[in-house]
């Protein structure tokens, strides 16, 4: 399982990497991935879409099921990874370098996980 | 083996058709096809041929062992298929005038009666063509219930984790925003979590009891009160009925709407298309919400009658009318002591499966169970990378159709097992050799599970490409 030291996490195993002032790109981590099994579906909001601290933005689909993908922060849509919609793989193959959706205007969040919070939380679940 | 398509020769067919005997009547040309439809042309034997071959190449409940969790996949009695073939249940028109069809009708109001008997409803509608569809018909009457009192602000359903994946589904189909409670350790509904989500925006509550994981629900009278202080109507899955015909009922723990499944819990064929029955039962003071048409019985005769306040029709007619005979035949070949009795050997045979089981392989929830129990193969994956689905492919190569994988999701590596009440303990003991011979074999040569199954027709499909790029047309195939 890999966590990145130069990245936030949330509980529900979302990453979120700061890409500039109030810009941020948002995926699912690798433990995420791998208890998911092989990706086959995502659905991702549209560009312009607002997106809300713990609400569902868009859902990946594996073989075994559906799960929702919750936004760690506030904000609005400022990109999403398109080429995520036909190649749902990428999420397995890397899934620090398969973004879901870049968010800008985004609004501090305190509540995000440190790695070493994170790889708590990943210990317990495990 | 090749498609029907693939066995189509040009020009060859079926002359079974007799000679026209009366004035030809042309379509007008506007509605003509332009294009010859796209149909394999076969003679009559080369078609039953490739259905027989198809069918030697299935398993179904009559080839063996299925015990696949939450479907109840029990045998059906050949008595059903006998008097559903009766003509006069057979030879009928659904317009014909209901003089012509009392017998008919009698079915369908026996039925009602003994179906009310056994959950505690009022009235029920055998409109709905499956589970999921008398889930959609109950929450239209939840909806058209609070619509009547004009309060329209009941727009959430709240669905707890360990509730069958159609609640949330039906309820998103319905119209309602679906609010999701999480179930507390012992696999049962969390009763503060679900103090907290009520309030004057729920429409109602969805209950699957015994749940998903096999456990009946603890708190049962105390969710149901919780739900109406707050306004809220309660709704039973009925999909797991089988656990509980004869010995407690919906009705009398407080549920205002539910549906049942005919062809589980009532022995009609399940899987392979059915046809299925999902009726939507309710308390009297919803019956002037159910679908349009309903029986009513007077001294002399049946008749159909329709509510000004139904939620309409869900499906033409009456709903699969054959699948009520069926039931109603179960009914009454078992009686009030057999129905009972089929739910007491459901659930002993799913306990007695889960004690011999829980020795070699670790159960989700120690508790004793319904009338199915979900097994955890985490520590079997961590420990030897043989996962639920290696186990469940290796299954079939014994000729058992593999449990329910992964499912309910909140169990990691779940196997979800339902023996039901039909199959002996020979049946069982048979079962509970080949699951603890193939963890020896995860024990000693876990690569033997990954290669299974080798005896189907087909090896191990690739799901992850069929799902990514499903071919869905003959002709196309995937070329690597």
């Amino acid at each position: 399982m890999k966590i990145l030291k130069d990245l936030m996490y949330t509980k529900t195993h979302e990453w979120i990497k700061m890409t500039g002032d109030k810009k941020a790109k948002i995926g699912l981590t690798d433990f995420a991935q791998d208890s998911l099994g092989s990706l086959v579906f995502v659905n991702l909001p549209e560009v312009g879409d607002e997106v809300s601290k713990d609400d569902s933005f868009g859902d990946v689909e594996s073989v075994k099921a559906v799960s929702d993908v919750f936004s760690p922060v506030n904000g609005k849509v400022s990109a999403i990874n398109e080429e995520l919609l036909d190649s749902p793989e990428k999420i397995n193959e890397s899934a620090y370098d398969a973004w879901l959706i870049e968010v800008e205007d985004i609004e501090e969040n305190k509540d995000l996980l440190t790695p070493e919070q994170y790889e708590k939380v990943c210990n317990e679940e495990a | 083996m090749s498609l029907i398509f693939d066995k189509s020769r040009e020009g060859i067919g079926c002359s079974i058709l007799s000679e026209l005997d009366v004035e030809p009547v042309l379509f007008p040309e506007k509605l003509k096809r332009t294009k010859s439809l796209n149909l394999p042309q076969l003679a009559e034997v080369d078609i039953s041929r490739h259905y027989t071959e198809l069918s030697k190449k299935v398993h179904g409940v009559n080839d063996g062992f299925y015990p696949l969790g939450s479907c109840t996949m029990k045998y059906n009695p050949k008595i059903n298929e006998e008097i559903a073939a009766l003509a006069g249940f057979t030879k009928i028109h659904p317009l014909q005038p209901e003089n012509t069809i009392q017998g008919c009708l009698e079915v369908l109001s026996k039925a009602e009666k003994y179906l009310c008997e056994i959950t505690g409803m009022d009235n029920m509608s055998f409109q709905p063509a499956a589970g999921a569809h008398g889930e959609f018909a109950g929450l239209l009457i939840i909806k058209a219930y609070h619509k009547s009192k004009g309060d329209l602000k009941r727009t959430k359903i709240i669905v707890p984790d360990s509730a069958h994946g159609t609640n949330p589904a039906s309820a998103t189909m319905a119209g309602f925003e679906v609010v999701n409670i999480p179930s507390g350790d012992d696999g049962c509904v969390d009763i503060e979590k679900l103090e907290a989500a009520v309030g004057d925006d729920t429409a109602g509550f969805m209950l699957t009891n015994p749940n998903t994981v096999g456990l009946f629900e603890k708190n049962i009278l105390k969710i149901t009160e919780i739900v109406h202080n707050a306004g809220g109507l309660v709704y039973y899955d009925g999909a797991n009925l089988n656990a509980i015909m004869g010995i407690a009922r919906p009705g009398d723990m407080g549920f205002d709407v539910m549906h049942l499944n005919l062809h589980k819990t009532f022995s009609a064929p399940h899987g392979g298309g059915g046809p299925g029955s999902g009726p939507v039962g309710c308390k009297s003071f919803l019956s002037k919400f159910l679908p349009n048409p309903q029986v009513k019985e007077y001294s002399d005769k049946y008749e159909f009658s329709n509510s000004p306040d139904s939620i309409g029709m869900v499906k033409s007619f009456y709903g699969n009318f054959l699948v009520v005979v069926k039931a109603l035949t179960y009914i009454l070949t078992l009686g009030k002591e057999g129905i009972k009795q089929a739910s007491e050997n459901a659930v002993l045979n799913a306990n007695y499966m889960k004690c011999e089981l829980s020795k070699i392989y670790d159960m989700a929830f120690d508790d004793i169970c319904m009338h199915e129990f979900v097994m955890t193969l985490e520590n079997l994956k961590k420990e030897k990378g043989v996962s639920a689905m290696d186990v469940a492919k290796m299954l079939l190569d014994n000729g058992i159709h593999p449990p329910t994988m992964y499912f309910p999701m909140i169990v990691h590596e779940a196997l979800m097992v339902e023996p039901t009440e039909t199959e002996s303990k020979a049946t069982l003991d048979k079962a509970i050799e080949v699951f603890s011979d193939i963890y020896k074999k995860a024990m000693a040569a876990s690569e033997l599970l990954h290669e299974a199954p080798v005896k189907t027709p087909v090896r191990r499909l690739d799901e992850v490409l069929a799902a990514r790029n499903p071919v869905l047309k003959s002709g196309d195939r995937h070329t690597d």
